[in-house]
């Protein structure tokens, strides 16, 4: 009997019993003989508990985790400080293992947890209509393709090479599925420009334009000229936006945008290799009957008493079947309570003064690493937590001399090219030890 | 454990005045729980960093609370939740087995919580091991050689399963239009089917809740791209025919879709790839224990057959000949991504973990003892008279799962399923899926797990049975439950006649 | 409406829609979903209005009408075009339940083939398919 389990001998021969049967096997009569395995799976014996930690975490100590090293990575996902009161309360078992919530009535505080999520992210970027979460960041690109797709049948997408390059994948693995084209739109000095969208064939055909605020490269797009350039041809116009830098950017639903999505990482949510986290998706009012995913609304009780459910569902799944808004099921509900608990932690204010303090301190590091010699700034655009730098010389060595120093300088995304990122983890002293160690590398 | 059933005793969450209110409401302008780490570089002004019209004008009105006033908060609204660390959650289909307390240490060991998804892989060798490890131990258990953890959840790996199915077609010259699944799928399936945009035909179900054969043959022709089955299927019935359905479907040039749902009846005992499925996804947060955290997260690996893998999702995870760990972006073939960075890692460290911790026979006799839970529960509640008014649906040994219809109960006592479940709520008891699958008239659908004593079952069978004593008596209190919850039944039309979906500020 | 009704002067679909052919203007129908649908669907939340205007094919979908947990699509029982559509079920979908032969009508429609009507049931004949 394993430690999760409870059936005894005695249980078992009175179960079996009742049952009807003689033994285990007899319950498996119906799988066809020549389909049941005769040995046991070729997978080791079972483990201890004390085992099983022991080599879970001697697997934990080969990894170079964000404790153990500086880092300025960055490209979706940031290390982000976590601050301890979203552990204590997404640790609690009854946020932690109920499913989703079938039964309203017992479910009372993860439907208003998801209300108030919302709630937030409505805020954040300034739609009316927000879901309780999809996957994560780039897959919420594709949903959002696919809501265009449904929106107006149209067979093109515009994608801005600013959006992330895992987003425009996997939009792209989609959009194959349904015949659409994903053309990607250049950048100009490092921003998405109407420019840049005419000559990629802006017009009727373009079911969606999608760009990203701020962009891969860390520049703070121009959305509003974008959105009118997309709305001028009867496009939609979709933004992935990172909400922390929404603490201080115009709401991208009060420019216009008509579908906000993004990566929720940042949002008191641990980097875990790259999830879970959580997507957010929100909508203008026209779209929320294309919505994907739960949606919690508020209601009554028999007794007159305010609660929640979920509502809207008849574009899901379980309902509307293969007419739905989109085939999610289970999404990222304990990822987004994260979320929000984060950012009542954060606060009107505190938003606000995390999103200056990454300016300011960005801002300091662009500096410094431009001012190094054969560093050069591979845009001029204004950014908010992540910049690009071109580096003239051997930036294998470079990366090595920063390991050793105990530093990742950041992303590589070009040959030449590396994305560095500064969270409010990253102090100065760190912004300094890493650009003088980039500039010895140089020398 | 006593039958003796008394719901006045179980009122398990807090109630009071002010629980109604929400974390903006308790909002006060200049209350908060953030301190911002001191600003240690020289200040410029903000306009010169990033120009005026390109900002907000005021803040987003996020709340303003203490630490103290969101902890308590958010824990006063924990309590107002059913969860599975507190009691039986027999919810058919969602696999509601215990979640190890082990599993959220190890995911919380900064090694495996605090790395980056970007780190160089000579940084990230145990990650990478961790999930070769995993992608092998899924891969022996669906008896399929190769295996991607990319997608997020169930839904997402049938996407990729389905999307899997498109490039090999194509890769042949052929363009497919249909898939097939039966009325008794998830709604998953049907949905999956039109967003990887091909054309759901719909295979009916024969008289011992099996696939029908013959209408799997009408409509199994060189069109059809993949049947997407779930076997034991959404009624709890393994599929006798599975090899003359695996024949039928090959000889036509489909591939046949395994849907993971509820491969915690067979783990060990009988395997996807040697019944002939080609793609088989997993939900790791039903058969391998992610907490479902009231929504998510989990994720949904796809296990495939060898022809199928130069079109798994990149990158892959891969050991080199020094071996060493890699991942591989190199697959000229693939369908690409499906979504970003590696996959929900932290799921793969619990999902791991458990594995390590059953082995072989561990898995099995999971599996076993799910089944006999189910067949023993469906006994219990017939000796207790219970399916004289909810038959099973199909009068068979199940497997982890049985499905009754509550027809009967409508009929001759006057309450519906929904009340039953809503009574059980009174009971300290998490109610079954309710009104799935489809093609059972007010169906419940019960999945005990593995994780329960006989002393619970016991005790479901006695509730259920009282409940029904109970509505015979007075068919009121059932058709007016739940009576003891922090909230009564709840105007769900009124909801999506005028959705209120955020606090208005 | 609590009890089935289903009244004489309409013709019915299979699928359970009902049309009235305007006595004085047999050109002229009103459509509507019956009793036994709204009470099958449960509490109506939503009601798609198809657009005024638009042509409807007899045997063939137009529209849908949602309940909470179920959608179901309106067969049009005639032929011919909208003109003109139930506004107040927009504010009011619960409409259909109440009274799916009077408030609860959907579209009014100028008829291409009124002799079409003659190929659905009468009254008796519906009831008694639902039997």
């Amino acid at each position: 009997m394993s430690r999760y389990t409870a059936i005894t001998e005695g249980d078992l021969r009175e179960m079996l019993a009742t049952v009807g049967v003689s033994s285990l096997d007899d319950l498996f009569a119906d799988v066809p003989a020549g389909l049941r395995l005769e040995g046991p799976l070729a997978l080791e014996d079972g483990l201890s508990e004390q085992e099983v930690y022991a080599e879970l975490a001697a697997l934990a100590r080969r990894n170079l985790s964000a404790e153990e090293q500086v880092t300025f990575l960055g490209a979706g996902m940031y290390d982000s400080y976590v601050p301890a009161l979203v552990d204590a309360i997404t640790s609690r078992a009854e946020f932690l293992t109920p499913y989703t919530p079938y039964q309203p009535e017992v479910s009372q505080g993860g439907l208003q947890a998801m209300f108030e999520y919302q709630t937030a992210i409505c805020e954040l970027t300034g739609l009316p209509v927000s879901n309780a979460s999809v996957y994560e960041g780039p897959s919420a690109v594709a949903a959002a393709g696919y809501l265009a797709k449904l929106h107006n049948g149209r067979g093109r997408f515009l994608v801005s090479a600013g959006v992330h390059p895992h987003a425009i994948e996997a939009l792209a693995t989609l959009a194959r599925g349904w015949r659409m084209a994903v053309e990607v739109v250049d950048l100009r000095d490092g921003a998405t420009t109407v420019e840049a969208l005419r000559d990629a064939g802006l017009n009727e055909e373009v079911s969606a334009v999608i760009v990203s605020q701020p962009n891969f490269l860390g520049a703070v797009e121009r959305l509003e000229p974008l959105v009118d350039a997309a709305h001028g041809v009867g496009a939609l116009a979709i933004c992935a936006a990172d909400p922390v830098s929404l603490g201080l950017l115009a709401a991208p639903g009060a420019q216009g945008v008509d579908v906000v999505v993004g990566e929720g990482q940042t949002l008191g949510n641990h980097l875990d290799y790259g999830g879970p986290s959580f997507g957010f998706f929100a909508v203008t009012d026209e779209l929320i009957r294309r919505l994907p995913g739960r949606l919690a609304g508020q209601t009554r009780d028999s007794e007159g008493k305010l609660g929640y459910v979920l509502t809207l569902q008849t574009r899901e799944q379980h309902i509307r079947r293969e007419k739905a808004t989109s085939n999610i099921c289970t999404a990222q509900a304990l990822n987004a309570l994260a979320g929000v608990v984060y950012l009542s932690w954060l606060g009107r204010q505190g938003l606000v003064e995390l999103a200056e303090l990454l300016v300011q301190r960005t801002a300091y590091a662009r500096e410094r690493l431009a001012a190094i010699p054969r560093v050069t700034l591979v845009h001029r655009q204004p950014v908010l937590r992540e910049f690009a730098i071109r580096i003239d010389g051997d930036l294998d060595a470079v990366i090595a001399r920063c390991r050793e120093a105990g530093i990742n300088p950041g992303y590589r995304y070009a040959d030449d090219s590396l994305l560095v990122a500064i969270t409010e983890k990253r102090t100065r002293t760190q912004i300094d030890l890493l650009a003088d160690t980039i500039a010895e590398a140089l020398a | 454990m006593s039958d003796q059933v008394d719901a006045s005793r179980q009122r398990w969450f807090i109630d009071s005045a002010d629980d109604e209110l929400t974390i903006f409401e308790r909002s006060r302008p200049g209350r908060r729980a953030f301190t911002a780490p001191l600003l240690d570089v020289p200040v410029r002004p903000l306009d010169e960093l990033i120009a005026p019209e390109l900002r907000r004008r005021e803040p987003a009105r996020l709340p303003e609370l203490s630490e103290p006033e969101i902890v308590r908060h958010y824990t006063r609204l924990s309590k107002r939740n059913f969860d599975l660390d507190t009691g039986f959650y027999p919810l058919g289909s969602c696999t509601m087995k215990h979640n190890p307390k082990l599993h959220e240490r190890v995911a919380a060991l900064p090694g495996h919580a605090q790395l980056h998804p970007l780190q160089a892989p000579e940084d990230a060798q145990g990650a990478l091991e961790l999930m070769w490890r995993l992608q092998h131990a899924l891969g022996e258990i669906a008896g399929l050689p190769h295996v991607t953890l990319q997608p997020s959840a169930g839904s997402h790996g049938e996407l990729t399963g389905v999307l899997l199915t498109r490039a090999y077609h194509e890769a042949r010259g052929e363009r497919r239009t249909k898939v097939l699944a039966p009325d008794t799928a998830h709604g998953t399936n049907p949905a999956t089917v039109t967003m990887a945009g091909y054309e759901l035909v719909k295979i009916g179900t024969d008289e011992y809740g099996n696939v029908d054969i013959d209408d799997l043959r009408r409509h199994a022709d060189d069109d059809v791209a993949c049947l997407m089955l779930t076997n034991p299927s959404t009624l709890g019935l393994f599929e006798r025919h599975i090899e003359e359905i695996a024949r039928t479907v090959h000889d036509v040039g489909a591939t046949l879709y395994y849907d993971g749902a509820n491969l915690n009846a067979i783990m060990g005992v009988s395997r996807p790839g040697d019944m002939g499925f080609d793609i088989v996804h997993f939900n790791l947060h039903k058969s391998f224990t992610q907490p479902h955290g009231g929504g998510g997260p989990g994720a949904g690996p796809v296990a495939v057959a060898e022809h199928m893998e130069p079109y798994l999702p990149r990158p892959q995870v891969v050991m080199r000949e020094d071996g060493s760990f890699d991942l591989d972006d190199d697959r000229p073939r693939s369908i690409g991504r499906v979504r970003g960075f590696q996959g929900n890692y932290g799921v793969f460290v619990r999902s791991y973990a458990y594995i390590r911790s059953l082995g072989a026979a561990g898995l099995r006799e999971a599996s076993t003892i799910a089944v006999l839970n189910a067949n023993y529960l469906l006994a219990r509640l017939r000796r207790e008279g219970v399916l004289e008014y909810l038959p099973a649906a199909y009068d068979r040994l199940c497997m982890h799962e049985f499905v009754l219809s509550g027809a009967v109960m409508k009929r001759e006592l006057g309450i519906r399923t929904l009340d039953l479940a809503k009574r059980l709520l009174d009971h300290g008891v998490h109610p079954p899926t309710v009104y799935f699958p489809l093609i059972v008239e007010e169906a419940l659908l019960v999945e005990p797990t593995e994780t329960e004593t006989r002393e619970t079952l016991d005790h479901f069978a006695a509730v259920v049975a009282e409940i029904l004593r109970e509505a015979a008596r007075d068919p009121e209190i059932a058709r007016t439950a739940p009576h003891t919850t922090p909230v009564r039944r709840l105007d769900e039309a009124g909801a999506a006649r005028h959705p209120v979906v955020r606090q208005a500020l | 409406m609590a009890d089935p009704h289903y009244p004489e002067d309409l013709r019915y679909n299979a699928e359970h829609d009902w049309a009235r052919i305007d006595p004085a203007n047999p050109g002229e129908a009103t459509f509507g979903i019956t009793w036994y649908a709204q009470d099958t669907l449960g509490e109506v939340v939503f009601f798609t209005p198809p657009a005024v205007g638009s042509m409807l094919v007899k045997g063939e979908h137009y529209t849908e009408v949602e309940s909470v947990k179920a959608v179901s699509d309106v067969v049009a029982p005639l032929s011919g075009e909208v003109t003109e559509v139930n506004e107040a079920l927009s504010a009011e979908p619960q409409r259909i339940n109440e009274d799916p032969y009077g408030d609860g009508w959907l579209v009014r429609v100028r008829l291409t083939d009124p002799a079409e009507a003659d190929s659905l049931m009468d009254a008796g004949a519906y009831a008694a398919m639902l039997t």
